[in-house]
């Protein structure tokens, strides 16, 4: 796998494709800034393949966890031939990460040896060994080495930073020696896993020293939102990328909200997880933020006028920013269809918008679907919040490539009502 | 009659029952062709037209309750086949009330659906779901379970929501006793459905565009179906539903039943057997002269992980299939069976609704399917061949043959090997 950049500037993100992204598959690219396909085993949330497939443009990496996959270790296994096959999944890149980005893990239950995951039957707890063991059943063309990541907490010590720091680095190196005895892992990729908390001494040491093994690439844990303040990830993420070689992408677990997104971009993050769709389908939410950069007010991705008129609850979200760390909390970039005015409102989701659920459905059925709890709901919202974010990143690129990324970002921002209230 | 005559008939028929067509519009807007009649059993394969499109019958009608069925967008409802389903009136009514509905171009246009509808009256939720309801001669007077409200629902007032919901075809608001209740409750209703039946047919505001059927009442007491079909079948309703069964009744009463109403229907009319959608009540009934059939089975046992299959089900959340990697069935033509395996779907169950989907789209589809045999058997004139192999296929021996399946279908003519 490599990195083309087509455009780096400093302090405002990189333009590339990734291409090579597995040997099995050489044809397949990934443009980046980009974000992957998040799933639930195998499967976007709510959706068959046929609903799935109503969506252009789908991210030619598909992300899968070992949260999921864990419990399922001994059916991968005597089905021998891999998890792509398994869950039906014909053509795409497969990439394994140890977290789903959509679950808050609990703290204290990482020791030196082992990390856990939370599987619909509860923990588990995975050595390297059993790590290894099961991407050799799992077969992804990529995958995150495991990693100690429980920086998240108040008040986490120096001491205890230091230690995920090396910690993680020998479970890359252990990784990385079950990996090339493996036969089965001769064609997959590693991602190595940078480390550090908030403190920058670790950040560098973590970076340079990950950088030092044979990785495709690097995930930057700990800086999920809600761990810390935006603007202090912004300045540790920059100061991580100096170090990484340019030609490697760089990849940024738990942020998908757009105004973060945009700000970890300008700070050198090349590929982001696409859970952000989920969250807003989950909460009976519809994706509604505007990303056009051109004066065409018809274009796709403008807020209908309804957007603006936000009642006074939506005004605390949009103007206070509270509680950053609840990922249930409604962002200034959706609207509410649970909310009584969509009761008799016949319009699409968001005007001029291409997708299956604009096409054929309009806000009232939503609301519907939504206050009778019907599965359809989900559906439709999934359909179209996926589009809608997976425009967002088609739009950023473009802003990239025309040096219009301060535009875009006013644009995005904007969509919360501010400018327009 | 041999096959090719068949297709004779039905090719020939096609421009006389245009001319039928035409001729009958301004009577109802539906119209029955029949294009194969079992020379065996009473089943009959038709091509029912109505407002949105013609269906093929015998059919079985997937329920939409709130205007969606369960996690199925209506493009894969339409690619898999389907021509006509239900919607619930009670449920609609309620949330989100005909006033929006009427505003969003009826039901189908509220959900974006093509082809046609069918609604139920509301009455049977009423009696099932409502607690506290009271029937008297006005209506049926319930408490809403949203608001606490007290509420009438009157045969005006069903047709009137009806009529705004816009259904192909509208069902008569009956009087609804449950098939286990015997005594003068049931000869009572039975006359009041027929009273009601009328103030239906008089309430109906769009009678050049929606159907509204009859549904035939009278418990499991003969004489009652009997007075009832003579009744009912005075008035020129475009077509007739046998109701009050499906209800936790004995099937010899169930299957006798049908087949007493069968016999007394116009042939030239639609027959809808309410809430039937097992596989052999469906293969049983077509025998014994029904057309068409709705049930909520289907599609609720899917949301359980059980998947419809020739030879019964498959529960896919049994741990029997954790390391099972062949398809639910393997000669299924379904989305979910073309890309899916047992094992996949028992693990998907764990993590995400959309396992609930694939097993929704396969049993509408073997559902459908069924239906398709059904009628091509008809019209190649070899449904009684069809019978014995699905029969065989369905269980494992021939001792396991329901006894009501047996009888009923040597009452016309099939004795099962």
């Amino acid at each position: 796998m490599h990195l083309e950049l087509t455009r780096v500037v400093q302090g405002s993100g990189r333009l590339g494709v990734l291409r090579g992204l597995s040997r099995t598959r050489p044809h397949h690219s990934l443009e980046t800034p980009g974000c992957l396909l998040y799933t639930h085993l195998g499967s976007v949330p709510h959706l068959t393949q046929d609903t799935l497939h109503t969506l252009k443009d789908l991210p030619s990496v598909t992300q899968v966890t070992l949260s999921d996959i864990a419990e399922h270790q001994e059916v991968l296994e005597s089905f021998k031939e891999g998890f792509r096959k398994f869950a039906g999944l014909h053509d795409t890149v497969l990439y394994c990460s140890l977290h789903d980005p959509a679950a808050l893990c609990p703290a204290g239950y990482t020791t030196n040896k082992t990390v856990s995951v939370w599987g619909s039957g509860g923990r588990m707890e995975l050595t390297v060994t059993k790590f290894m063991s099961l991407q050799k059943c799992t077969q992804p063309d990529w995958y995150t080495s495991m990693a100690d990541g429980e920086t998240w907490q108040v008040n986490t010590t120096r001491k205890r930073v230091r230690k995920s720091v090396d910690r993680t680095l020998a479970h890359l190196d252990e990784c990385l020696l079950l990996h090339h005895k493996l036969p089965e892992l001769e064609e997959v990729s590693v991602f190595g896993v940078v480390e550090g908390g908030d403190i920058v001494d670790e950040r560098l040491r973590s970076a340079r020293e990950t950088a030092k093994r044979p990785v495709v690439g690097f995930c930057l844990d700990g800086f999920q939102t809600g761990f810390m303040e935006p603007s202090v990830r912004a300045q540790l993420i920059a100061a991580v990328t100096e170090e990484l070689p340019e030609d490697k992408p760089r990849l940024l677990p738990g942020v998908g909200r757009p105004d973060e997104v945009l700000a970890c971009v300008e700070a050198g993050v090349d590929v982001f997880e696409g859970f952000f769709p989920f969250q807003v389908t989950e909460r009976g939410c519809a994706l509604c933020f505007r990303f056009d950069v051109t004066p065409d007010p018809e274009s796709a991705g403008r807020a209908p006028p309804a957007v603006l008129e936000l009642n006074k609850e939506e005004e605390v979200v949009r103007n206070g920013n509270v509680n950053r760390d609840d990922q249930t909390q409604m962002t200034p970039f959706e609207i509410n269809l649970k909310d009584k005015r969509y009761e008799d409102d016949f319009g699409p989701l968001v005007k001029g918008c291409g997708c299956y659920s604009c096409q054929n459905h309009q806000r009232a059925y939503l609301h519907h679907l939504l206050v009778t709890n019907e599965l359809l709901a989900g559906v439709l919202l999934m359909i179209h919040n996926t589009s809608h974010y997976l425009g967002f990143f088609k739009a950023l690129r473009a802003a990239l490539a025309s040096d219009q990324l301060e535009l875009l970002k006013r644009r995005v921002m904007e969509a919360g009502g501010r400018e327009s209230d | 009659m041999a096959a090719p005559m068949q297709c004779g008939v039905e090719t020939q028929s096609s421009e006389s029952s245009m001319s039928l067509k035409k001729a009958l519009t301004a009577v109802s807007p539906l119209t029955l062709r029949i294009v194969a009649e079992c020379p065996v059993t009473k089943a009959r394969a038709c091509e029912l037209a109505l407002p949105h499109c013609t269906v093929s019958t015998p059919v079985f009608m997937p329920v939409g309750t709130q205007g969606t069925l369960k996690g199925i967008t209506v493009d894969q409802l339409e690619s898999l086949g389907c021509q006509i389903c239900l919607g619930n009136t009670y449920h609609l009514g309620m949330r989100p009330g005909p006033e929006l509905i009427e505003k969003a171009n009826g039901l189908h246009g509220f959900m974006n659906w093509k082809r046609n509808l069918l609604t139920d009256s509301g009455g049977f939720q009423m009696v099932s779901l409502v607690e506290l309801s009271e029937v008297t001669e006005e209506g049926v007077r319930f408490k809403s379970p949203y608001d606490g409200k007290e509420i009438l629902l009157s045969p005006e007032k069903s047709v009137s929501i009806q009529n705004s919901l816009g259904s192909d075809i509208m069902m008569q608001l009956d009087d609804v006793v449950s098939s286990t209740v015997s005594g003068p409750r049931v000869e009572e209703a039975m006359h009041r459905s027929i009273r009601w039946l009328d103030r239906c047919i008089a309430a109906n505001k769009n009678p050049d565009k929606q159907n509204l059927f009859a549904i035939i009442q009278g418990g499991l007491n003969a004489e009652l179906r009997r007075a009832c079909l003579e009744e009912m079948t005075k008035r020129d309703v475009p077509g007739f539903a046998i109701g009050g069964l499906s209800g936790g009744e004995e099937k010899d009463d169930f299957w006798r039943m049908v087949t007493l109403s069968t016999d007394h229907l116009p042939r030239e009319k639609p027959r809808y057997l309410m809430g039937v959608g097992y596989a052999v009540d469906l293969v049983v009934c077509v025998a014994l002269g029904c057309d068409m059939f709705d049930c909520v089975f289907p599609t609720r046992t899917a949301r359980f992980g059980s998947a419809l299959v020739p030879w019964g089900s498959v529960q896919v959340k049994h741990k029997q299939y954790a390391k099972d990697f062949q398809p639910i069935d393997p000669d299924c033509q379904c989305p979910t069976c073309k890309r899916h395996s047992r094992a996949y779907l028992h693990a998907l169950f764990k993590s995400d609704t959309a396992a609930m989907h694939h097993i929704t789209i396969h049993n509408i589809s073997y559902q459908l399917s069924l239906m398709r045999s059904v009628r091509q058997s008809i019209v190649e004139g070899r449904f009684p061949q069809f019978i014995q192999t699905f029969m065989r296929r369905m269980f494992l021996s021939r001792d396991q043959y329901p006894s009501w399946a047996v009888d009923a279908l040597a009452s016309v003519n099939i004795t099962l090997e």
